[in-house]
């Protein structure tokens, strides 16, 4: 199962309380991942990516393994410690403001 | 025994305002949504506890959120907004090219005739209708694709599409205003579009009697003279008595005739409502005084309304979905600042209190009269 840890705001809109866990079809990817969240819980649906363009959220980024993986290939192989559920994939509201 | 509710959008949160019919205490229920921005929420007249809220943040997007009870209990509903087709481009503030992007919804504006149906202005400038209770979105692209599109440009705000008015008496006829192209009426239920700014003099455009790029800030109507319109445009208020294909200048004697928020009582279709802001970048009110004009010969003349407000040391702004009416017999007029307060008037505009003072900056205010 992968594990995924969603910013506050998206949980309380999914009524999620902690950490979701997912079964990602085939490959995990950034993609297939999202994929799984979002057809879990609909509401999702244009908060992490746009809706047309399935492009991230300039403010949305994805951490794993003390890494940013927000610029990777939304088809690049997640860590392996991602896809093994040994670490979650962090998905953060970045901190912008002063 | 009536009863008034108040939907308030704020930068932080949804609030919901009950009061009975006297309007004088209030109960606040609050914040919706906390931490979100609210653009707008808007109750059907078809079923008053049919309400549709606009939720965006910078962060996760836009999100929409309807309820069925009036306000207690929301569920979020579809937030898909895809432009029909190529969208094109207009201008950017520089003027080059710039592709159409939707950002977030400002305005909504629910079906006088049908709870399920809802129309909703976004940014990048466009008008939107669902017919399914909010669960899927359809752009009525005839206005961007009507021909003046690749010219309209952003206001300060964005380039947002931010009043719609269906006309009570014909079903086939909507208006809509755009910061900053202009007026725009469909006489085809949203199907074709005609700019409608005869008579608009705007100084900081080229040609300042364009067909479009005017920056109109804000149109209403009453609903029992729907050919009588009445516009605060960036600089100037303006009226129309032909559905906007001529309008002519009422500021009058106002302090200032740049303001955001205009409105009609609810009873008297001559007596209309404006704040004075002071600009271009000021946006405050003028000698630090929160006054709301009231004009009643539907404009040129006009009196200050300030008992209750602050007459002194007030630098708030009132911005464009900020003021509203209801239809009790005497007609009780609110507005919201971005200072956070709420102020009401249960006669008409003659004296004001706060129905609450230190809520997030206030993004929108409309009233529900409840029997």
């Amino acid at each position: 199962m992968i594990r995924v840890e969603l910013p506050a705001h998206l949980r309380i809109l999914a009524h999620i309380a902690g950490e979701v866990q997912l079964a990602a079809e085939g490959k995990a990817t950034q993609r297939s991942v999202l994929d799984a969240l979002e057809a879990r819980y609909p509401m999702l649906r244009g908060t992490l990516r746009d809706h047309v363009t399935q492009q991230r959220r300039p403010f949305v980024r994805f951490f794993a393994c003390a890494e940013d993986l927000s610029h990777e290939s939304p088809d690049a192989p997640l860590p392996e410690a991602v896809a093994s559920g040994a670490e979650p994939l962090l998905i953060v509201g970045a901190i912008a403001g002063g | 025994m009536s009863e008034v509710r108040v939907l308030v959008g704020t930068r932080k949160g949804a609030f919901v305002l009950t009061s009975d019919g006297k309007r004088d205490r209030w109960d606040v229920s609050g914040p919706h949504f906390a931490g979100w921005e609210i653009y707008h929420l808007k109750g059907s007249p078809v079923d008053p506890n049919r309400l549709y809220a606009s939720q965006s943040t910078g962060w996760f997007g836009q999100l929409m959120q309807r309820s069925n009870d009036g306000g207690k209990t929301w569920g979020p509903v579809g937030n898909r907004f895809a432009y029909d087709g190529v969208p094109g481009t207009h201008q950017w503030y520089d003027g080059t090219p710039h592709p159409w992007e939707f950002k977030r919804v400002w305005h909504l504006e629910p079906s006088l005739s049908d709870a399920d149906t809802v129309y909703a202005g976004v940014e990048d400038a466009a008008l939107f209708r669902s017919t399914d209770a909010g669960q899927t979105w359809q752009e009525l692209s005839g206005l961007r694709g009507h021909g003046s599109g690749p010219h309209w440009q952003p206001g300060a705000g964005g380039m947002c599409l931010h009043t719609i008015l269906l006309d009570p008496s014909n079903a086939s006829r909507i208006f809509i205003a755009i910061s900053a192209a202009g007026a725009f009426r469909s006489n085809d239920a949203g199907a074709t579009w005609q700019p409608i700014n005869r008579g608009l003099r705007s100084q900081q455009i080229p040609d300042p009697n364009a067909e479009v790029g005017h920056c109109v800030h804000r149109i209403a109507m009453h609903r029992s003279r729907p050919s009588v319109l009445f516009m605060q445009k960036h600089w100037d208020v303006m009226r129309s008595d032909n559905g906007g294909d001529s309008w002519q200048e009422v500021s009058g004697d106002l302090p200032s005739d740049f303001g955001f928020v205009i409105d009609v009582h609810a009873h008297e279709p001559e007596t209309i409502y404006v704040v004075p802001i002071k600009s271009d970048s000021e946006h405050f009110p003028p000698e630090g005084k929160l006054r709301v004009y009231r004009s009643r010969t539907g404009g040129n003349e006009w009196e200050p309304l300030t008992k209750g407000l602050p007459q002194s040391d007030c630098y708030v702004n009132v911005l464009r979905d900020a003021m509203a009416v209801d239809s009790l017999d005497q007609c009780g007029v609110y507005f919201g600042t971005t200072g956070g307060q709420v102020y009401a008037s249960a006669n008409a505009g003659d004296s004001w209190a706060p129905i609450v003072r230190d809520l997030p900056a206030v993004l929108s205010v409309e009233v529900q009269t409840l029997q």
